[in-house]
């Protein structure tokens, strides 16, 4: 018995693997996300996958529920290959997901949308009471009393999610995958989940578990995987691991995105920003809480901080989109805040938006129309736009940010994702900003994209531009800024300078305390 | 994409005889096309229609269309849509005529009667306060521009029947005595053969064509109507955009009011009926996409003098005007999957 437990500790019936990817790889174009992953998931048992931003744990958890299909390897489940063609084939096999933004419909009740799609159907139509009934044991099994009538968009988002948790378990789920599904909760709401996943975990259905909270994390899984650049890097069960393992195994040794340029002078306060204060109108929340910060000339800022740290807030609220409601923005000593954003932008304050798509690029105009849109006023000469001034300052910022591109009559849509970040870049440079914004300038492009776009600002730098760039990947902090803010629930809770390392860093975003 | 001429392609064009480039070009230049194919079909039906007076009534036809149409192209290249137009026509119609009849002044116990000049300014103003109060409701209030244009559409052809109790201003002669004749210029006047509506049109086409090309309001419109969030963001002030294209529209239906009544020699308050949607035809056959950013001038025309041109050539062939109906919805679903095909190809090249 001993020696059968030493080889092989999954003969334990607690511990049978009810499914598993086997070598899975994912491509996307020449992006590889996943690069062949193994992992097991056990019956009853909380697995948790870690990893950094764009590690693949969405794309392997996609792949298991059905979302999209695997270039390569298997998934089996129950001892036998699978292929899910659609969330609803994986959901008639018992997988079911549960996505990081919630897949309610807001405007339709508890009931209807436990049962949207799988109406249970009488002579008479839709048996409402039925469904109604049904709806209410479910949400006694969740200990969670919430009237089936009452429509979604009154329920706390904790409660939205016990929602989308009754709907995966009343099609009888067996394996639930959650994608960070306590970013949006409080505390106690956590609490709430945490009993709920146990008593799931009790009557053997098995938990896919993804968070970016470490420690959070730590308290409810069973099983440990860690994912790093598409790769599986370990695979533990808890009592093997504590947190310094995971991140350790998560952040390893990266890509090098640079040191921060020396050599010239950096003083003076370009940006100063002053007990800055800015509330969601909507939801009353606070999303900059007093904040304030200096970036000097020729200075680097990287601000770091986790989704919903009110990163993008803190930016849109200094480039004008967004106003405060306390506190003032002073670009070298002159105040902002009663300019418009047009008027920003010629004062030399610039920012390059988070979301590319949305908020970076107009789709329906050319590359060369795209670069020289935020410095329409440099080439207007009275009423006329002079074509041939457009066209030095276009051409100029193309050779300036190395976009690879057939020309400026290219469409936006033609290149890659890195040169598309690159164009909104160059736009704003091209208006000569003395401090730029950079929400997240690394999202959605590879790494060699990222090393240029990091090179290039810290060689603006040098000629005395002053950047804040905020990231959501540690490794990205330690490349080109002089300093680093960490960003918590609005304030700034830890400065570090270069030389600091990856677990300090994260311990002061909330995201894992290292003893 | 704007048309502007670029001397260097910098993509390698296919050969000029490869089926592709054939395809792509009937693709591109389809509204060019299908106005050629309509002409020749008709002259060989009918020898009464490619006749230079038969052309010059046509053209004159189309010509209110094409204004407002005009109009319209610069609501839905921001993203928007004016409906209002065919009503703005109407009121602008019976406010010249109202003008035209002398207004009372009862405070002073006299009727004033304004020059045409003054006239034309006024009822410019109109339609360019009803265009402002669109721009107003979209940019500033949020309201659906579908829905506000709605309102406005109901809300002018009100005024307009309230302004004439529902009857019609027969006489816009004006009396030599008063010094408000010379309506009818603009109606039946002709320089060098060409009908007074037909110069206005080219004049307004040409004045659009270059506020889309050359001026920065123009990149501006671009900018907000293909994503209205990055042009905020890069410093475009979208809401003044919105308001002046509005404000454009309103003014398009004004001169199309003037020269329509000027045309009829009587303002109606039912003048210019459904008009709007032809006008939103013109500019879906002429290539523009409804969802804003896309879209010229040229275009617009060409969708005009198709619908013109197509449905003069069924009346001078003797098809039921049923037909006609039944004709010009079918080109327009065409030309609408046409664009998705256009544009679709785009997208599915990045």
């Amino acid at each position: 018995m001993t020696v059968a437990a030493a080889a092989a500790p999954q003969a334990d019936t607690t511990d049978e693997v009810v499914m598993s990817a086997r070598n899975v790889a994912k491509s996307y174009g020449a992006v590889h996300a996943l690069k062949g992953v193994n992992f097991d998931i056990h019956r009853g048992q909380v697995t948790t996958l870690f990893g950094e931003n764009g590690a693949g744990k969405s794309t392997l958890m996609k792949i298991l529920s059905g979302v999209i299909q695997p270039s390569s390897g298997e998934v089996w489940l129950d001892g036998r290959p699978v292929q899910f063609a659609s969330t609803a084939e994986a959901q008639d096999h018992g997988v079911s997901i549960i996505h990081q933004e919630l897949s309610l419909a807001p405007n339709l009740n508890v009931r209807d949308n436990i049962f949207l799609g799988r109406e249970i159907t009488g002579p008479g139509g839709i048996d409402y009471a039925e469904e109604e009934r049904q709806t209410r044991l479910l949400m006694q099994e969740l200990e969670e009393e919430i009237d089936p009538r009452t429509p979604v968009e009154q329920l706390r988002l904790g409660q939205q999610q016990l929602v989308e948790i009754a709907r995966a378990l009343s099609v009888n789920s067996r394996v639930l995958i959650m994608d960070e599904p306590t970013s949006a909760l409080s505390a106690s709401e956590v609490e709430v989940l945490f009993r709920v996943i146990r008593d799931l975990t009790a009557r053997g259905v098995s938990i896919v578990y993804i968070s970016h909270h470490l420690e959070e994390a730590l308290r409810i899984t069973d099983h440990a995987v860690v994912l790093r650049d598409g790769a599986m890097t370990a695979n533990a069960p808890r009592a093997e691991i504590d947190l310094e393992w995971i991140v350790r195994h998560m952040v390893g040794r990266n890509f090098d995105l640079g040191t921060p340029p020396r050599g010239h002078e950096i003083s003076g306060a370009a940006l100063a920003i002053r007990n800055l204060t800015v509330i969601d109108p909507a939801s009353g929340q606070t999303l900059v809480d007093d904040l304030s910060l200096d970036v000097a000339t020729g200075e680097i800022v990287c601000l770091y901080g986790l989704m919903g740290a009110g990163r993008t807030e803190l930016m849109e609220c200094v480039a004008g989109r967004l106003t405060p409601a306390a506190g003032e923005v002073r670009l070298h000593g002159q105040p902002v805040q009663d300019l418009t954003i047009a008027e920003r932008i010629r004062a030399g304050l610039a920012l390059v938006p988070e979301d590319r798509q949305r908020d970076g690029l107009v789709q329906t105009m050319s590359v060369g129309r795209n670069l020289s849109l935020a410095s329409i006023v440099d080439f207007t000469r009275g009423f006329l736009t002079s074509l041939r001034a457009e066209r030095k300052i276009i051409d100029a910022t193309i050779k300036s940010v190395t976009v690879k591109t057939d020309g400026p009559q290219a469409a936006i849509t033609s290149l890659s994702g890195g040169n598309q970040q690159k164009v909104v870049i160059g736009k704003m440079l091209a208006t000569d900003p003395t401090v730029l914004l950079l929400d997240e300038p690394s999202r959605g492009i590879d790494v060699g994209a990222k090393a240029e776009v990091f090179g290039l600002l810290a060689e603006k730098a040098k000629t005395g531009l002053a950047v804040l760039y905020s990231t959501s990947e540690v490794s990205e902090c330690l490349s080109i800024a002089h300093r680093i803010l960490v960003l918590r629930r609005g304030r700034i809770t830890a400065e570090f300078t270069h030389e600091t390392t990856k677990e300090a860093i994260m311990a002061a975003s909330g995201e894992a305390v290292v003893e | 994409m704007t048309q502007t001429a670029s001397p260097s392609r910098p993509r390698s064009r296919p050969s000029a005889l490869s089926p592709y480039a054939v395809l792509d070009l009937l693709l591109r230049g389809r509204a060019f096309f299908a106005l050629i194919v309509i002409i020749i079909t008709f002259s060989m039906l009918s020898p009464r229609y490619l006749t230079v007076s038969n052309m010059l009534i046509m053209t004159n036809h189309v010509a209110i269309f094409a204004l407002l149409a005009l109009g319209m192209l610069l609501v839905i290249l921001s993203g928007g849509i004016d409906l209002s137009v065919g009503s703005v026509l109407a009121l602008c119609g019976v406010v010249a005529g109202w003008l035209l009849q002398g207004v009372e002044l009862t405070a002073f116990g006299v009727i004033v009667y304004p020059p045409v000049w003054a006239v034309v300014l006024m009822t410019l103003g109109v339609g360019a306060l009803v265009g402002a109060v669109n721009g107003v409701l979209v940019a500033y209030l949020k309201v659906p521009a579908f829905v506000a244009t709605l309102g406005t559409l109901y809300v002018a052809r009100g005024v307009a029947l309230l302004m004439t109790n529902g009857l019609t201003f027969n006489n816009l002669a004006g009396r030599p005595e008063y010094g408000n004749t010379g309506f009818e210029w603009l109606g039946f006047y002709r320089i060098w053969g060409v009908p007074i509506g037909v110069i206005i049109m080219v004049v307004v086409a040409l004045a659009a064509t270059f506020l889309l090309t050359r001026t920065s309001f123009g990149r501006w419109l671009y900018a907000a109507g293909g994503n209205m969030n990055a042009a905020e963001l890069s410093g475009v002030p979208v809401k003044r955009v919105q308001v002046t294209v509005y404000v454009l529209s309103g003014l398009c239906a004004a001169i199309a009011g003037l020269v329509l009544s000027s045309q009829l020699t009587s303002a109606g308050p039912t003048a210019g009926n459904t008009y709007e949607l032809t006008a939103i035809a013109a500019v879906v056959i002429g290539g523009a996409a409804l969802t804003g950013g896309r879209g010229t001038v040229l275009g617009t025309l060409l969708g005009a003098f198709v619908i013109g041109y197509l449905s003069n050539g069924l009346v001078i062939i003797g098809v039921s005007s049923y037909w006609q109906t039944v004709f010009t919805g079918a080109v327009i679903v065409l030309s609408v999957l046409l664009n998705s095909i256009q544009y679709g190809k785009r997208a599915s090249r990045s």
